[in-house]
């Protein structure tokens, strides 16, 4: 009997070692994922990726004889990549020739014209115009330079003259873009009442898109009991300055900032992702679960802590835009309504992740970013499911809401936790007056917005068509007690007529 | 106790006093004096009222749609932390009401302060429970009418409280709404001398932990 005890024990053991080892073997490998995602209550969700790392070019894969130091500027025109080389004073202009190759055409470190100083110092970022004329910051020398295309010097942007600014104060711009008419707009260091605005004659005409101030009136009451001395110790409540813009294909400009503190980011108050009408007003359309913020999480991890700290922003011409989080070397993409499309990258030395990424371009749907560290470029190219998702929403832009929800369908297959899959689908069906179902889509992901859509439509259906039996129903609940009450009452006038005493 | 579970009688004067839950809604003042006074109430009703209370308390997470509320963290749901937000908070104001009024004339007994407020209590049950089946039917747009009849229950069992309050112990209004603002600071005294208990508690009991390990150490 007790040997019996001791087999079937021996058995449940071997048993249950078979059963845990595999299992905790995989929770000790537990690993995440390149592109992650966040569902609905904000938890990290692994996803296939995206984008895949088609090739690093470094100095040396480009050819170039003289390594890029500290580039900070990147400007994609087509399939030509300008590449800022600030440290050596040029600009390298490449050609991407096939998928999986960059070709350096000419570097150019000097130009044509009648001015003083036909160099470069220190060029921060480049720009070309519709009419393919160049226009470079051209930091070192506190100007803005418009360059024809065979280099020849046309103007240049100096200095706005302003009485709100210092004039001691050195003109330093930092990052431009230019709109079809050739106006400039300029990020400029130590300027912080928004974009300097050029028109295209090189008048300056205003600030544009200066960040509201805020404070804390905890902040405010202190800075009122203070001293003068104490005051000018204390932080001043300044508009924040922009860390780079963007414009898209409408002539919206899309900036970034990382100088928000971590409370406004977790309070919603910041908007560190701006997206600047004519008027300089914020139009960013923010119907996504979570707030563009980059990361929800700012704990410590990997020696970073923090929130992301977005530096550069590209935008797609399917209104995704690309983010690029210097914090830890994340880039972030989102699509039109604010909702999250992606998220991936990560700082270290293999391909995929970055040192000190300092812009982002995009040609097609392919990302290019410059590391100003490595002095290098990483192409990242679309993988079958990032095409998918791209396509579904594409599709659904262009009004071919079927195929839309077909390509959703499939990413769906690929990806059961992608939120957005679920969404896409139901929207593809609202449009294809398929209510019910889009309904089902909706509430698995609690989309209660698109639902709510879904479900007005479902229930006028429903309505119309039962119009007769909710009718019935009404009736026989009203009449009925009715109906009882005169029997009642008719049978007590019965009862108690004098006729039957 | 059994042999009035046979008896019809018992179950047409728990009916009976269940009904009168609802002549309380509609008739607080007049209502609760009789409750206690005209001994109309009985604590089988009370208690359905309150178990009432606390279904649709659990219930509503499940049944309320995701569009006029957050949808719920099942995850992160710990049901007896949620009938403890009811039962927690009634017998602090049970007790806290009790031993103030006690001692100031206050003529309701400890059963009757619970009696009465699970009684005032129904309005909660009585709103909730077809709101949260409409919130099925609604659109976004349509979710204020939720918000705001959700609010109107609590509102409604609050004041009812209050009403009720005044009645079983046979004051004014004006020494009524002081007893009511006593009872909220009776309550926040208990939850302060609760959790000082409990950190004693857990400070001795650590102690004598740390004793035991220091002791199998030398040993």
């Amino acid at each position: 009997m007790k040997k019996r005890i001791t087999k079937i024990g021996a058995v449940m053991l071997s048993a249950f070692l078979v059963l845990t080892v595999p299992l905790t073997a995989q929770a000790g490998n537990e690993d995440y994922s390149y592109t992650y995602n966040y569902d609905y209550w904000g938890d990290v969700q692994d996803t296939p990726d995206l984008y895949s790392v088609c090739k690093v070019f470094t100095s040396s894969d480009l050819g170039l004889d003289v390594n890029m130091k500290n580039p900070t500027g990147l400007y994609v025109y087509g399939d030509l990549v300008y590449i800022c080389d600030s440290g050596n004073n040029r600009i390298i202009e490449a050609k991407r020739t096939a998928l999986e190759n960059i070709e350096v055409v000419r570097i150019i470190d000097s130009f044509k014209g009648d001015v003083d100083v036909t160099t470069f110092n220190n060029p921060t970022d480049v720009a070309i115009s519709e009419e393919g004329n160049f226009f470079i910051a051209d930091q070192g020398n506190a100007r803005v330079l418009k360059l024809d295309k065979d280099f020849n010097y046309l103007m240049q942007f100096d200095k706005p003259i302003d009485n709100t600014l210092d004039e001691k104060a050195a003109f330093l711009p930092n990052k431009i873009v230019i709109d079809p008419a050739e106006r400039v707009y300029c990020i400029a260091t130590g300027i912080n009442k928004g974009l300097i605005k050029y028109e295209n004659d090189g008048t300056f005409s205003g600030f544009v898109g200066a960040t509201p101030v805020s404070y804390d009136w905890m902040d405010y009451i202190w800075k009122r009991l203070a001293t003068q001395e104490q005051r000018a110790l204390m932080e001043s409540f300044v508009p924040t300055e922009y860390d780079n813009i963007y414009m898209d294909k409408e002539g919206f400009i899309y900036a970034v900032t990382s100088a928000i503190s971590e409370d406004d980011l977790r309070a919603d108050t910041g908007n560190p992702v701006r997206k600047l009408n004519l008027m300089g007003n914020d139009i960013l359309v923010r119907n996504g679960n979570y707030t563009i913020i980059g990361d929800l999480y700012f704990g410590e991890g990997g020696g970073y802590s923090g929130s992301s700290l977005f530096s550069d922003v590209t935008v797609m011409d399917n209104d995704i835009y690309v983010c690029m989080d210097r914090n830890r070397g994340r880039l972030f993409g989102y699509d039109d309504q604010g909702n999250l499309v992606f998220a991936f990258g990560g700082n270290g030395n293999m391909d995929g992740y970055f040192r000190r990424p300092v812009a982002v371009e995009h040609m097609n749907h392919d990302l290019l970013v410059l590391d100003s560290l490595d002095g290098a470029v990483t192409l990242f190219i679309t993988t079958e499911f990032g095409e998918l998702i791209y396509d579904a929403i594409e599709q659904f832009d262009a009004g071919d809401y079927e195929s839309s929800g077909k390509s959703w369908e499939r990413v769906k297959e690929l990806d059961g936790n992608y939120d957005l899959a679920y969404i896409g689908i139901g929207r593809s069906l609202l449009r294809q007056e398929r209510y019910e179902e889009a309904m089902e889509y909706f509430e698995l992901k609690y989309d209660d917005e698109n639902y709510s859509k879904a479900y007005k439509q479902y229930r006028k259906e429903w309505v119309q068509e039962n119009i007769v039996l909710i009718v019935v129903v009404l009736l026989i609940v009203f009449l009925v007690p009715m109906g009882i009450g005169k029997i009642r009452a008719l049978k007590k006038e019965i009862d108690t007529a004098d006729i039957f005493k | 106790m059994i042999a009035a579970l046979k008896q019809k009688d018992t179950y047409r004067r728990y009916l009976k006093s269940l009904k009168f839950g609802f002549y309380c809604m509609s008739h607080p003042l007049d209502g609760f004096w009789d409750l206690t006074h005209e001994k109309r109430g009985t604590y089988a009703a009370a208690n359905t009222i309150l178990i009432a209370t606390l279904m649709i308390r659990v219930l509503k997470l499940r049944y309320t749609s995701f569009v006029v509320a957050p949808p719920v963290y099942w995850e992160g749901v710990n049901i007896f932390m949620i009938l403890a937000s009811v039962l927690f908070p009634l017998a602090l104001w049970v007790i806290g009401n009790w031993a103030l009024t006690t001692l100031f004339d206050g003529k309701g007994r400890l059963g009757q302060v619970y009696m009465a407020t699970c009684y005032a209590l129904l309005p909660y049950p009585v709103i909730q429970i077809p709101l949260t089946i409409a919130s099925n039917f609604v659109t976004v747009d349509e979710a204020a009418f939720y918000s705001t009849l959700s609010t109107i229950a609590l509102l409604y069992a609050g004041i009812l409280i209050i009403a009720a309050m005044g009645q079983i112990h046979e004051y004014s209004a004006g020494k009524n709404l002081l007893f009511t603002v006593a009872s909220l600071f009776a309550m926040l005294v208990m939850v302060f001398i609760l959790m000082l208990f409990f950190s004693m508690i857990s400070q001795g009991v650590a102690y004598f932990i740390s004793l035991g390990k220091e002791i199998l150490f030398r040993l």
